[in-house]
């Protein structure tokens, strides 16, 4: 079943985003209609208006959904599955005839001969403007004049059309006739043409880690797929052509038996150590430009006019063949579009990055799998699951062995036969250190509840500590003074400058965090607690003196309750501040929790991986707020209304 | 039950960062008997609040003295209960919760406080409105609720600090008919004070004037309106001559004394 799912996840999409789009704008027609409905007898300001509608949540989501499928190419794949794989058979063409293209001012601004004619002539006059005429001796500065002459004349050579082989032309023009009878084929059209087994056997785009399949599937592809082959032979021939005129050989051969010559002299070491570093630089130079001329890679312009030509012709053939598929590339695809590179297609654009919501929910459902031996969950721990949970942990957790230790007598000794009889303190140290069996109750498991759990304790221990402080500070002279300036010096360090202190002192295991997180809910609770406590009217404490309650009676009935929405609120607010520090703090150290999944994607770029956690903590973060939300509104009703 | 008997009573507020002082109160003087009413008039800030804040035990003066039959007032109790100007309610608790406050804080059995509480929320017209949320309810609903959460302690002294002030002129009268009714009803000693002189001479058996800076008595009347009031229509009372000439008589005294405070400043 779920493999039928994952396998189908394209089908499903589309079936999802027309969903989406229906959703979109029927919630923007309801809206309208109620809006208008409205409109007349609301007041601007009015509560009512505040609380919105739920037709406009659903606008905002589908078109959340929408963007997302948009971006992500989700579209294209679901109403353009074969889109990639053609597109991966065009990039094979387009990577075949780049060799012959990156000759041409086609992607680049000039024809390759220009450039290195325009290069070589700055370089060269360059060159001998600088020349060290003090390091060489006068027949050496012959030799290099030479040598510049000579470099000077190959350009003028290579460059004029008369000089051209005969054969380089026919060359050019077979290249050119062999092109356009590709464009033909293209033109011609797939007709007959057949996949292979092998290809439509091949798991359709993002099912696998390899995402877009890369055998032609579709007889489109297969023609694509068939002329790149033939194009990669054309190109072939192609840069195997050579410019070599007949008087060039022996000027190269001139040139270079000076070089040699100059090169020797530079050996036999008569120069001091600066001298002859000057003479090595400078020849180097010399040799690297003369290395441009002498392969014959430059040819006069006109002479590829012909071939420049029919790459135009090809390029319109394979617009031409593309057909809907540019439309598709041009609007379902931002970004690049699929490139071909090495032995695999991507995706080139936003959703390199960007992982299609389906993908995003087939990972997600991967790691929901509780079973670990299967493939579920994340380096051997389940996402959220329930396990046996021993009892004696617990208590070793909680009762220090120490504690033992402390208490009156010594442990026992064996006795003069060898044998040894627990006492009571052995007994107690057992039973302190866990190894007393106590049963097993079940418990939650996995990375959601381990992140889950340190807030929980984190924000239990801070509401405990913090509300009590916090009222205390609120109506005490000595609370007040005593605790507020240790408090707000530390309060504003933000929570992980303290990570590598507390995580030194308490380790990486669940303390340290719950601890760092502990300070996040204390500041908060404490500031929110003594804020509402101190913002009790005098009016009302009076009236309760005069109803004759006592301090301890008024700070419960009184000044607890009046206290409440600030600390509801900050309660609200620590749940947030937390639930981020702890993802930072997880990503800093541990084994387990959403922060440390995400860190491992991070590390191999899974991107898929890291939005399943952002996933995650999102819905988390949100299923927080709405309990707290559905709190506040059970205990404190009268909020703003008193 | 006792007489309230306040002598030479001083109240200066000392401004902590200047070190100016303000002489809020200066040589009170009176005795109000047991099941007297009395209300106190006088111009913004000559101190009506601090004398009332005085007697309630909120502030301690700074000289002279304040007895309820033998017992020198220092702080805060329960024989004299407090109306406020707004409800000062406690909005998280409703309407029976808030009245019964008092009773819960001294442990009384749980029975006897429901009657109490079901006795009083009927006498102030909130009768079925138990388990209401105070912020649900009306202005005027609001001090009844008040005034029963403070005559459901029986205390011996009721004081209210402008307690119909937010109120509109309508139910302003019913509420008046309502204190003055309770008054008669359960004899205790109430200091009411007000903004309005109408409502100062119909709720007045005893009116102090009160003058500023500093703080003092300005004139002492003893008038006839309370003690008609509960029998007699308001609106006739109003009517009547002599209500009228008091009146006036009081408004042009106050309003010489705003005068006063206006060109002095
Ligand atoms: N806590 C205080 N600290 C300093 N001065 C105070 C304080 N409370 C009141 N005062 C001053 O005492 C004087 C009397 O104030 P009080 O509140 O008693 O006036 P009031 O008669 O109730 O005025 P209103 O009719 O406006 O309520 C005023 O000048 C005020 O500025
Ligand atoms: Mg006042």
């Amino acid at each position: 079943m779920l493999n039928w799912i994952s396998f189908h996840r394209a089908d499903i999409a589309a079936v999802i985003i027309i969903g989406l789009v229906i959703a979109f704008i029927w919630s923007i027609y309801v809206g309208r209609k109620e809006t208008i409905l409205r409109e007349t007898d609301e007041v601007f300001g009015d509560p009512e208006r505040t609380k919105g509608g739920w037709y406009w949540a659903v606008c905002g989501m589908s078109a959340l959904m929408l963007v997302w499928f948009f971006f992500s190419w989700g579209m294209a794949r679901a109403y353009f599955p074969n889109a990639a794989n053609e597109l991966c058979q065009i990039g094979k063409l387009n990577e075949a005839v780049s060799p012959i293209k990156a000759t041409l001012p086609i992607e680049s601004r000039y024809y390759k001969s220009t450039d290195i004619v325009v290069r070589n002539n700055e370089q060269l006059d360059a060159l001998y403007a600088r020349l060290p005429a003090d390091a060489f001796t006068a027949s050496e500065i012959a030799q290099l004049d030479s040598i510049y002459n000579t470099s000077k004349g190959l350009i003028t050579l290579y460059s004029d059309p008369a000089n051209l082989a005969d054969e380089a032309l026919r060359q050019f023009d077979a290249v050119a006739n062999q092109l356009d009878g590709i464009s033909d084929r293209l033109r011609a059209g797939p007709d007959g043409l057949v996949p292979s087994a092998e290809a439509s056997d091949q798991p359709p785009w993002g099912v696998t880690e390899d995402e877009i399949p890369i055998l032609a599937t579709s007889p489109r592809g297969v023609l694509f797929d068939n002329v790149a082959v033939d194009a990669a032979v054309i190109a072939k021939s192609y840069t195997s052509v050579r410019n070599m005129p007949d008087e060039a050989g022996a000027m190269i051969a001139d040139a270079k038996a000076d070089i040699a010559s100059l090169k020797d002299a530079n050996k036999s070491s008569a120069f001091d150590e600066a001298t002859a570093k000057t003479r090595n630089d400078y020849l180097k130079a010399v040799e690297r430009i003369f290395r441009r001329l002498d392969d014959g890679l430059i040819f006069p312009a006109e002479s590829l006019v012909g071939v420049h030509a029919a790459i135009d012709r090809l390029d319109d053939a394979i617009g031409d063949a593309k057909g809907s598929l540019s439309f598709v590339d041009a609007v379902f695809m931002p970004g690049e579009g699929v490139v071909k590179s090495r032995t695999i297609c991507t995706e080139q654009g936003s959703a390199r990055w960007l992982p299609k919501p389906t993908d995003v929910i087939a990972t997600l459902g991967r790691l929901a799998n509780p079973n670990t031996d299967e493939g579920g969950g994340f380096k051997g721990t389940t996402l959220l699951w329930w396990k046996w949970l021993a009892i004696a942990d617990v208590v070793d957790f909680l009762i220090p062995d120490g504690l033992v230790d402390m208490l009156p007598g010594s442990y026992g000794t064996h006795d003069a036969t060898g044998a040894f009889d627990p006492n009571y303190k052995d007994k107690l140290l057992a039973f302190a250190s866990g190894e007393v069996s106590l049963g097993y109750v079940p418990m939650l498991d996995g990375h959601i509840w381990d992140s889950l759990f340190r807030v929980l304790v984190a924000l239990a221990l801070g509401i405990l500590i913090g509300v009590p402080l916090g009222i205390y500070m609120g109506v005490s002279r000595f609370f007040k003074s005593f605790f507020d300036p240790m408090i707000e010096l530390y309060r504003p360090v933000p929570p992980l400058a303290w990570a590598p202190l507390i995580l030194t002192i308490f380790g990486i295991q669940d303390d340290g965090k719950i601890f760092l997180l502990f300070r996040v809910v204390f500041a908060i609770m404490w500031i929110s607690a003594r804020t509402g406590a101190s913002g009790t009217q005098l009016s009302k404490i009076r009236a309760s003196h005069s109803l004759g309650a006592s301090n301890r009676q008024i700070l419960k009935n009184v000044i607890l309750p009046n206290a409440l929405p600030e600390i509801l609120t900050g309660a609200r607010i620590a749940i947030g501040v937390c639930w981020g520090t702890l993802v930072a703090a997880e990503m800093l150290a541990g084994t387990t929790g959403i922060g440390f999944i995400e860190n491992v994607a991070r590390t191999v770029s899974d991107y898929e991986l890291i939005w399943v956690t952002i996933l995650i903590m999102g819905l988390l973060g949100l299923a927080f707020d709405l309990f707290m939300r559905l709190m506040i509104a059970k205990l404190i009703p009268w909020r703003g209304k008193g | 039950m006792a007489d309230l008997v306040c002598s030479d009573l001083c109240m200066t507020f000392t401004n902590p960062q200047t070190g100016a002082a303000v002489e809020a109160l200066k040589d009170i003087n009176f005795t109000l008997k047991k099941g007297e009413l009395l209300s106190v008039l006088g111009p913004s800030g000559c101190g009506k609040t601090t004398l009332l804040n005085v007697v309630a035990g909120f502030l301690n003066q700074t000289s002279g003295s304040l007895k309820l039959g033998e017992n020198e007032i220092k702080a805060p109790g329960v024989e004299r209960g407090m109306v406020f100007q707004q409800g000062a309610l406690f909005e998280w608790l409703p309407v029976s919760k808030n009245v019964d406050f008092g009773l819960r804080m001294k442990n009384e059995d749980k029975a006897k406080s429901a009657e109490l509480v079901e006795k009083w929320l009927d006498i102030v017209g909130l009768a079925g409105f138990d388990d209401t949320p105070t912020y649900q309810l009306s202005a005027v609903m609001k001090q009844r609720v008040a005034l029963a959460r403070c005559l459901v302690n029986d205390p011996d002294v009721i004081l209210m600090d402008e307690p119909l002030g937010a109120l509109d002129a309508l139910t302003r009268e019913k509420m008046q008919s309502l204190i003055l009714e309770l008054w008669k009803e359960t004899g205790k000693t109430i200091i009411i004070i007000t903004h309005s002189v109408e409502e100062a001479l119909l709720l007045g058996e005893r009116l102090f004037v009160m003058a500023p800076r500093p703080g003092r008595i300005h004139k002492e009347y003893n008038l006839p309106f309370a003690e008609q009031g509960l029998t007699t229509s308001l609106r006739d009372i109003k009517q009547q001559p002599d209500f009228g000439a008091v009146r006036e008589e009081i408004l042009t005294m106050i309003w010489d004394m705003e005068e006063e405070i206006m060109s002095g400043a």
